[in-house]
């Protein structure tokens, strides 16, 4: 496979822990910790797919999904929204901001893989 | 009533009046006098007629307990809207005069049941709206993620180089320290929080429960003699249980008829139409001052306006209205964030500020102006009430920076902020 996928997650081990899972499935995994500079991060990368926690430093993952919708070039990557909140409210959020797909922390290693896989492809 | 209350047993028998005035030993008009309560009876008569009906005496001259009457029926209409139709509810009198015993306690229960599904809701709004809460949940949940998901690493049969599961397990390690350290805060918290009855339903709470149901915006208020219906409107509003809240709503809608009358909606309609929200333009175009125009837009519909949020504070920067929107969220009891621009109209009262702020995911427009309650005396200093108004966010380019504000201390993630006056129960970096 080898595709390229950017996790955007300020919380540490869980950047660990996904990228070990990614980079064991076959993906070409990198990170990044904080909102500010994270759309600069996915312009360097141009990335298959993009992970993306809500709650980050600096920026809100919503508006940085807005950027990436908003980017003539980076407009159709795939967007894997991850937050600790399952409130309908976020999930209409995501939606209307329009993530890919949108999962709820705690979720399993098996559940992220399956998500990264439909999202991509084969 | 004694006469309506024989006419009421009557009729529950199935007894003619004729009947019944035949059987007592007096003539259907007499009975007829009586019934409407014309004529009183007493004595011998009464104690006939109650012989009859199967009453006792004293339930005919003095009637069951108004007040229990009133709860058994009100019991009676809720189970029936509820689905539960069934109870005899035209002979609830005869229930609670035969059976008073029996009748009280069917009614405490009714009332017990009540207060119970009170509470229950009020605890369900307490999770729902506690940001305090609702932010140490979410540190305990994204370190319960981590360590499901490094768990389920080290769990798996495939072979880990040692370097990889050598640092699986010290972070598996550092983030239960953490989940226990969330937990124990969590629990902590839980213990001190008072009574959940008595929170949710300060006067405060209530005020704003009743605000919130309107949407701020009472048409009723709007237009010639407002002031004479804000009466009707607090009557008839079932959120304001205690005196005290009714009296803080009478307070603030005392102000909303003033200000509808210094700037009536059809003029604020137009204005907004013309300039947008922007109380600035709608200031200078219509002539009313500043604090007005902040109330007005707020009290506005959101289809008019679009989505506006307000602060007020005293000079003491006591929160003394909330109109959360935007995201923006604002604590309900407890003071706020010191950085909000609000505040710096307590040293500062004619110096009104416009900047953008970010607060967590939400981005809004503050907007400040501190409007003078009491003018200054030689034995006291003016009084002033800081305004914050908040707009959608127009973007650096029309607005300047962003400052990174709060909503309180004990649930702000910001590290090394100089306005912080006590730990975050958050974990992170204390």
């Amino acid at each position: 496979m080898g595709k390229k996928v950017i996790l955007i997650e300020d919380e540490r081990n869980i950047i660990e822990a996904i990228s070990f899972i990614l980079s064991r499935d076959g993906w070409e995994v990198k990170t990044h910790s904080n909102g500010h500079d994270a759309m600069q991060a996915v312009r360097d990368r141009r990335p298959d797919l993009v992970i993306l926690d809500v709650m980050l430093p600096g920026k809100s993952g919503f508006d940085i999904l807005q950027e990436i919708r908003d980017d003539a070039e980076l407009g159709a990557t795939p967007v894997l929204m991850l937050t600790a909140r399952g409130q309908q409210k976020d999930r209409e959020m995501a939606e209307r901001a329009g993530a890919s797909r949108y999962m709820t922390k705690p979720f399993s290693n098996a559940e992220v893989l399956e998500a990264v896989r439909d999202l991509v492809g084969p | 009533m004694i006469g309506s209350r024989i006419r009421e047993r009557r009729v529950i028998s199935g007894l003619k009046q004729s009947e019944l005035a035949k059987r007592a030993g007096i003539s259907a008009s007499y009975l007829n006098l009586i019934e409407h309560n014309r004529r009183r009876i007493g004595g011998k008569t009464l104690n006939r007629l109650a012989d009859i009906l199967g009453v006792a005496p004293v339930l005919l001259s003095e009637g069951a307990e108004a007040t229990l009457i009133a709860a058994l029926r009100e019991a009676a209409a809720r189970a029936e809207t509820e689905g539960r139709a069934g109870a005899e509810a035209d002979r609830v009198e005869e229930l609670a005069g035969r059976f008073p015993g029996w009748a009280r306690l069917l009614s405490d229960l009714a009332r017990q049941r009540a207060e119970l599904e009170g509470t229950v809701k009020a605890l369900t709004d307490r999770l729902a709206h506690d940001p305090q809460l609702a932010a140490s949940l979410h540190e305990v949940i994204s370190t319960v993620t981590a360590i499901r998901s490094t768990a389920s690493i080290l769990a798996d049969p495939r072979p880990l180089e040692p370097e990889w599961q050598t640092r699986f397990h010290r972070n598996i390690n550092e983030d239960s320290q953490r989940l226990a350290e969330g937990a124990e805060a969590l629990v902590r918290y839980l213990e001190q929080a008072p009574d959940a009855r008595s929170e949710v339903m300060s006067p405060q709470d209530e005020l704003h429960a009743f605000l919130e149901e309107h949407r701020f915006h009472f048409p009723v208020l709007e237009g010639a003699g407002g002031a004479d219906r804000i009466a009707a409107v607090i009557a008839g509003a079932d959120r304001l249980e205690s005196q005290a809240a009714r009296s803080l709503a009478r307070t603030v809608l005392g102000q909303y008829v003033i200000d509808a009358e210094r700037l009536p909606a059809e003029e604020m309609a137009r204005a907004v139409a013309e300039h947008g929200p922007d109380p600035a333009a709608i200031a200078a175009a219509t002539g009313v001052d500043m604090p007005t125009v902040f109330r007005r837009l707020a009290t506005m519909p959101e289809t008019e306006a679009g989505p506006v949020g307000l602060v007020v504070c005293d000079g003491s920067g006591t929160l003394m209205l909330r109109k959360p929107a935007l995201g923006f969220t604002m604590p309900r009891s407890a003071a706020a964030c010191a950085l909000w621009p609000l505040y710096q109209l307590l040293t500062q009262p004619g110096a009104p500020v416009r900047l953008r702020l970010r607060q967590g995911e939400a981005r809004v427009l503050a907007l400040t102006v501190s409007e003078e309650v009491a003018p200054a005396r030689f034995d006291r200093p003016a009084l002033y009430r800081p305004h914050m108004l908040l707009l959608p966010d127009p973007g650096p380019e029309a607005a300047g920076p962003l400052r990174e504000v709060g909503v309180n201390c004990q649930v702000c993630p910001l590290s090394d902020c100089e306005a912080r006056r006590e730990p975050s129960i958050l974990g992170r970096g204390f």
